[in-house]
């Protein structure tokens, strides 16, 4: 049977992790190669890392990070963040990215994962999906409603029936982002990711809003989810992957547990 | 000289650095005589089996992998690698190299998971049950877990040629074998440090 993944997320700017990670045991902070290190390590069963770099004419940088990660660790990863073309895609998994996320870019051109499902594989391409609770109205019957920027801009797009279409395209997987439960460390938004989960046949990462391991173990079994993304409640060294997946395996929940 | 073969079936980056990592020098190529003549050959792959098949045979490897093995040369497949090896595929029904008797099937549809269908592709962390020994399982340990990312699954004839299995839905060979050839349809180079023992055990295989 397959495990769920636990995937510690990493944004970069520039070359450099932000959200002023705190690491024990000598990690340099601010160094995604290094953190990659320690989480692969650590027990790690899948990365992600988001560009948030602004300025495209600096993308060449996070290029670099990605193939120096390639050399470093050996699970996979995904990068997103400003992919926004074919080339952008091959750029990123020839550096050594398994997967490569395309979000806003895909919103705006649907297209796009077409484009890349056929050139690299379902498998290589994950559609990112920031999504706001918005209550049942036209056009959204969900009541889940697809944005970009951060949140501030509405799409009036369904967040079921884009991932639905996503998966046609030929998406492999969707990050499941709410951004209403993005920060809040009060647990994964269940409602949005089981109705996305039972709508689509590819796996859903959850994402937004973990604070502890019981988000986890609840998001990984009543949410369906295939995969559960952390940030803030591993970079600040309040819990390890290991802990994490010890306290799921305690709740019956399928983790890889040697590395 | 360790060989990785082009034959245009996907990203052979990764398998080449993991090589890399572990202190060895792989040489990537798609040159029939290198492959015919190296020390040790891996041919990685992902996408389909009959695509992977058509890329080796215009590239004259086709002969040059048949060659090798009867030359005794250690050789491992991995993921679409595992696949090819056997006498044909389900997948737009290609045949394949036949080095394994058997054939290539495909996951069936609608696995009940107990609570609705299992997804295909089989993708993310799953385990190895060993049901043989072999010298590239040296050191693995019962609990470890492998990447794998498919569809579809070789089907041995003979049981013999299977060294481990993984369950998903169905139980199925995740790692086949025969004389100086190993393959697992799992991904070596993206499974951890687990993946990486087997990859360095093959570096330093000696077939009886």
């Amino acid at each position: 049977m397959l495990s769920k993944r636990i995937i510690p997320c990493l944004d970069v700017r520039e070359g450099k992790t932000t959200k002023g990670v705190k690491f024990q045991n000598n990690v340099e902070i601010g160094d995604p190669v290094e953190m990659a290190r320690f989480y692969y390590e650590a027990g790690a069963d899948e990365l992600v890392f988001y560009d948030i770099t602004a300025s495209h004419e600096k993308r060449d940088i996070m290029i670099d990070v990605v193939r120096r990660v390639a050399e470093t660790i050996f699970i996979p990863f995904s990068v997103g963040g400003g992919i926004r073309t074919l080339e952008d895609m091959r750029a990123v998994l020839l550096a050594g990215a398994e997967k490569v996320s395309v979000n806003s870019a895909a919103v705006k051109n649907p297209d796009i994962i077409r484009q890349g499902a056929r050139a690299f594989g379902n498998q290589c391409v994950v559609l990112g999906m920031d999504v706001k609770h918005v209550g049942q109205k036209e056009g959204i019957p969900s009541g889940y409603e697809i944005v970009i920027n951060g949140g501030r801009t509405y799409m009036g797009m369904d967040a079921l029936e884009w991932a639905k279409k996503a998966q046609e395209l030929g998406a492999g997987e969707i990050c499941l982002n709410s951004i209403d439960a993005d920060g809040t460390k009060d647990g994964y938004e269940m409602n949005l990711t089981r109705l996305v989960s039972d709508a689509v046949d590819i796996p859903v990462i959850a994402s937004g809003g973990a604070g502890t391991p019981s988000h986890l173990a609840d998001i990984l079994t009543q949410g369906r989810a295939d995969a559960a993304l952390i940030a803030s409640m591993v970079h600040f060294g309040t819990y390890t992957v290991n802990e994490i997946k010890q306290y799921l395996q305690e709740q019956g929940v399928k983790v890889r547990k040697t590395w | 000289m360790i060989a990785i073969v082009d034959y245009g079936a996907g990203n052979l980056t990764s398998v080449a650095r993991a090589v890399s990592f572990l202190g060895y020098t792989p040489t990537v190529t798609r040159d029939p005589a290198e492959i015919a003549g190296a020390d040790r050959i891996i041919f990685p792959g992902v996408g389909a089996a009959g695509s992977a098949m058509t890329g080796m045979e215009e590239r004259g490897i086709d002969k040059a992998m048949k060659q090798a093995f009867e030359a005794g040369i250690p050789m491992l497949g991995i993921c679409v690698g595992c696949q090819i090896i056997m006498d044909k595929s389900q997948e737009n029904d290609a045949s394949c190299l036949g080095l394994i008797p058997g054939e290539v099937q495909a996951f069936p549809e609608k696995m009940d998971s107990g609570d609705g269908y299992l997804k295909v592709p089989h993708m993310g962390w799953n385990g190895l049950e060993v049901v043989q020994e072999h010298p590239l399982f040296h050191g693995i340990k019962a609990d470890d877990e492998f990447y794998f990312v498919h569809s579809y699954f070789p089907v041995p004839k003979d049981d013999k040629a299977v060294f481990g299995r993984t369950g998903y839905g169905v139980t199925f060979a995740s790692a086949i074998g025969r004389d100086n050839l190993f393959a697992t349809q799992f991904h070596l180079e993206k499974s951890g440090e687990p993946g990486l023992l087997i990859l360095k055990n093959f570096c330093v295989w000696k077939p009886c």
